[in-house]
């Protein structure tokens, strides 16, 4: 009956197909040993950008802003659940429900942050949003790099100094070690539980996007004043958006912070070009196109993989196809003429414009 | 026509930089009642309608929406008291599709909270059922029902600002704030726009204020005018006393 | 005297963060946009004057005139080719535009140059002055680096406030639109916006590689990003305040690296922003802008 309420069902369920095939088939190749090591190395790493990648896009894609700090939630999530399952391990707990737990914590933690960042910044208009999260993202990134944490008999013991000044008594141990991050953290991240957070994340949001609050969201999104004129509450739904976001890039740092031995809040993994590099996934894949994200990640991370001969000019034929793409999408003078190629090509056609 | 009064408007007034753009405005419109307000380009009427609905905090008097005085308050919470508005530039969420620009608007009259929304739960596909049918409904209105599904940018001028129009009573207001519903339009379609500005008056008990320049139209449906000229008001009363009164006439021709 | 050697050095490091901020301020009062790859332009003005001084044996001052020459040049070849067939697109794309802008110009510069980092040999010709029996030493580059930001700022204000081509852009700041219909080449004064910028963040490049003299392709980026704070905090739009911001932007710097932590002197400079724009979005010099309805 309703035919635009179908695509958005029919789209959402090829998505949710796509995920659960892509694992299955996946999976059986790589018991069976044919999936090169090259790519089964990176299993976890599709489902942790992809998480982050999405959760992107629900902030640039569908609430219209531009948040450059992604990789500091991320940064978030993986510190605050890895500080758990170390001193979890230290106790000599390691299961799957400390995992799950640990879960809940990089989500909350990442989306409380997400939370009180925006209050003041969503109010504002224009680019502010950008530029204080990419502020957010270097102040969280020094601050991990700066911070010792420990534990010994007298409990927990947290400093900005040096690893002495800690002053750790015999038998206690260091959860954070300054700019050498976290070690020792289980390494919980399997390809199944990244694909089931995959999953929640794809399902969330695009529950969240068809419903009220999501339209909502993109109505603020096209045109804010009218938003307004209509009774909508600018700073409430930008921020529901922020903080859900929020909370799945925590989701994604979990992952990431359980995938390998080693944990550092380095500029490579967290830093403002992590945050450019996952924008990069969000616009190539089509903002506001949750399925377009994954399959970006997928072809963007494996590209490169292949394409090993042209590893120097990756990042550089990445920033002319950002251009490109940006210009050809939305520059008014491309969309007019596209506008009237379209409407020559229908003429031509017989179909009647209305 | 009942002679409870919907808007009562009393010395409203703010100047920009020194500049009085609006000075001593007053007006009072009665329930169902479709009411002009008119003037030269720049004579301060669309900063009356920003006032009116927030965009603009006034520096003096006050605005009562039946009795109950809404200065100060911002615009979100104007239109949840009862006065919704079209704008001069239409204004619609352009990438939505014609059905969610106006579910969009009946937002607040459907209790579900995102998590039930989420989680699909039962008050999810029961609310959704109902904005459909209401949306629908009015849709259905101004007859672009059969365009629901079509993407807002796409739609011809004259139907966006019919969906504007139909964006605005989804809020259910008890005012109606039209900025020059007939810019743009041929003749055809103002004749059509104005027996769908007395359908809506009728159908939902509606009482509207909309600033106009095409004169046929404004003699054709307005029963009352209020002509604005440098920020004051000029004249006001019954459309066709106002219209013959030599000071407007004056004010439009020059001397 | 410690405390007043670090200020003195903050008041340098200051300038430079004005220098480029008023490119930032500029741009975004006139083009209204965020020229995310200003900071870049830096690094390719330092990259510039590396070669025409270290391979060429062009004199210093020479070679910095050049640099700037050159840094104009890209900057409005950049305008052209990336933003201007943006004018009018929502202000999402525009930045991610500008974001491409920069990758690709810290990519050319990797490719061209490697990622190896070059010393940058000093352009200021004298070494340290010393005050007060040498209890205080300010060194060439930090006298030099303020000075030409005080004489840069006299000049621009003249120029925007006495020159018709100044008044031009003080017009399309204010209002695009009307301008247009003033007779106003809205094309040609956001080109002479960037020209300008470009050419400031040429010379600031090389003040900044003359105090801290290592050159890498991401040397401009957080310079740059530091330079667009101190612009939001003194206000975005206004010359004054990106030199105020610029100079506190960089004493903060300074003496938080100092006292407090070096690893943390970035963090703090950046809290610095989220507090401001929670209090004083505006900034402290500029005013807010209405939204027409």
């Amino acid at each position: 009956m309703n035919r635009l309420k179908n695509k958005k069902f029919i789209d959402k369920i090829i998505t949710f197909f796509i995920i659960i095939v892509a694992y299955v088939v996946t999976d059986v190749l790589n018991n069976m040993g044919m999936v090169p090591s090259l790519i089964s190395g990176l299993l976890v790493s599709f489902c942790t950008y992809s998480i982050i990648a999405v959760a992107l896009n629900l902030v640039v894609g569908i609430s219209g802003e531009l948040s450059l700090g992604h990789a500091g939630f991320m940064c978030i999530g993986a510190f605050s659940s890895a500080i758990f399952t170390r001193y979890m391990k230290f106790l000599g707990v390691e299961n799957i429900y400390i995992f799950i737990i640990a879960i809940i914590i990089g989500a909350l933690v990442s989306a409380l942050f997400g939370f009180l960042i925006g209050i003041p910044v969503l109010r504002l208009k224009g680019d502010y949003l950008a530029i204080v999260t990419l502020a957010f993202g270097e102040i969280i990134k020094n601050i991990f790099n700066a911070i010792y944490l420990g534990y010994d008999e007298n409990g927990f013991h947290v400093t900005l100094k040096s690893a002495s000044a800690l002053k750790l008594k015999e038998g206690g141990f260091f959860i954070i070690k300054g700019p050498q991050g976290i070690t020792g953290a289980p390494r919980y991240s399997t390809f199944l539980i990244a694909t089931i957070l995959l999953f929640i994340c794809v399902f969330v949001i695009y529950n969240l996007i068809d419903q009220k609050t999501g339209r909502a969201i993109m109505a603020l999104r096209d045109n804010r004043i009218a938003g307004e004129s209509i009774g909508l509450n600018v700073t409430k739904y930008k921020l529901i958006a922020f903080t859900i976001s929020a909370a799945f890039a925590g989701i994604a740092g979990v992952l990431y912070a359980h995938n390998f031995h080693t944990l550092t809040a380095s500029t490579k993994n967290f830093g403002y070009n992590m945050s450019i590099t996952i924008l990069v996934f969000v616009v190539l894949g089509g903002m506001g196109n949750i399925r377009g994200s994954i399959i970006s990640v997928v072809v963007l991370t494996i590209l490169p993989e292949i394409l090993r001969g042209l590893e120097g000019y990756r990042m550089l034929i990445y920033a002319i196809v950002l251009i490109v793409v940006m210009i050809f999408t939305n520059s008014p003078f491309v969309i007019n003429y596209r506008k009237n190629l379209k409407l020559k090509f229908n003429k031509a056609k017989g179909v009647k414009h209305e | 026509m009942s002679n409870e009064i919907v808007l009562n408007v009393n010395s409203l007034s703010i100047s920009f930089g020194g500049l009085k753009a609006v000075s001593d405005f007053n007006i009072d419109i009665k329930k169902k009642e479709i009411y002009g307000l008119i003037g030269p380009n720049g004579a301060g009427k669309t900063t009356v309608f920003n006032l009116l609905t927030g965009v603009y905090k006034p520096e003096a008097g006050e605005i009562l929406l039946c009795g109950e005085n809404i200065v100060g308050l911002d615009c979100v919470s104007i239109n949840k008291k009862g006065i919704a508005r079209t704008f001069q530039n239409i204004r619609l969420f352009s990438n939505m599709s014609v059905i969610d620009n106006v579910k969009v608007a009946l937002n607040e009259h459907y209790k579900y909270n995102t998590l039930q929304g989420i989680l699909r739960l039962r008050k999810y596909f029961e609310c959704e059922k109902k904005m459909d049918e209401e949306a629908n409904n009015l849709l259905k209105v101004f007859s672009i029902d059969d365009l629901a599904n079509v993407t807002a940018t796409n739609l011809p001028y004259g139907k966006q600002r019919k969906l504007e129009i139909a964006r605005a009573l989804a809020t259910r207001p008890k005012l109606l704030l039209l900025d020059e519903p007939a810019a743009g339009m041929n003749e055809n379609e103002t004749k059509e726009l104005m027996e769908t500005i007395l359908k809506v008056r009728d159908e939902f008990d509606m009482t509207i204020l909309l600033i106009e320049h095409d004169m046929k139209l404004v003699k054709g449906i307005c029963e009352r005018l209020t002509v604005l000229n440098f920020g004051k008001v000029l004249s006001s009363g019954n459309t066709n006393d106002v219209l013959n009164d030599k000071e407007v006439i004056k004010a439009y021709l020059g001397d | 005297m410690s405390f007043i050697v670090n200020l003195v050095n903050g008041i340098s490091l200051g300038s430079v963060y004005a220098i480029i901020a008023l490119g930032y301020t500029m741009v975004y009062g006139i083009a209204k946009m965020l020229n995310f790859a200003h900071g870049d332009v830096i690094m390719i003005g330092g990259y510039i004057t590396f070669v025409f001084m270290t391979d060429m044996g062009i004199s210093p001052i020479l070679a910095t005139f050049l640099a700037a020459i050159c840094c104009t040049v890209i900057g409005v070849l950049v305008e052209n080719i990336a933003y201007r067939p943006l004018r009018g697109a929502n202000s999402l794309s525009v930045l991610i535009t500008a974001i491409g802008v920069s990758y690709f110009l810290q990519n050319i510069a990797l490719l061209i140059f490697g990622p190896n980092t070059k010393s940058f040999r000093s352009v200021v010709p004298f070494s340290a002055v010393k005050f007060f029996d040498g209890k205080l030493i300010v060194s060439g580059e930090s006298i030099v680096t303020i000075v030409v930001c005080i004489i840069i700022m006299i000049l621009l204000t003249l120029f925007i406030n006495k020159t018709k081509l100044g008044v031009a852009m003080l017009a399309v700041s204010e209002d695009r639109g009307a301008s247009i219909l003033m007779g106003i080449n809205v094309n040609k004064t956001i080109a002479l916006t960037f020209a300008i910028g470009s050419f400031l963040a040429g010379i600031a490049g090389v003040l900044l590689c003359s105090a801290y003299p290592t050159l890498t392709p991401t040397t401009g980026a957080m310079p740059g990003i530091k330079a667009f704070v101190a612009a939001v905090i003194g206000g975005i739009g206004s010359i004054s305040g990106a030199f105020f911001g610029g100079i506190l932007l960089g004493v903060l710097e300074i003496l938080s690296r100092a006292y407090i932590s070096s690893q943390l002197s970035d963090a703090i400079v950046f809290s610095l922003l989220i507090i401001m724009l929670s209090v004083k979005p505006q900034g402290l010099l500029g005013k807010m802008n209405i939204e027409k309805v």
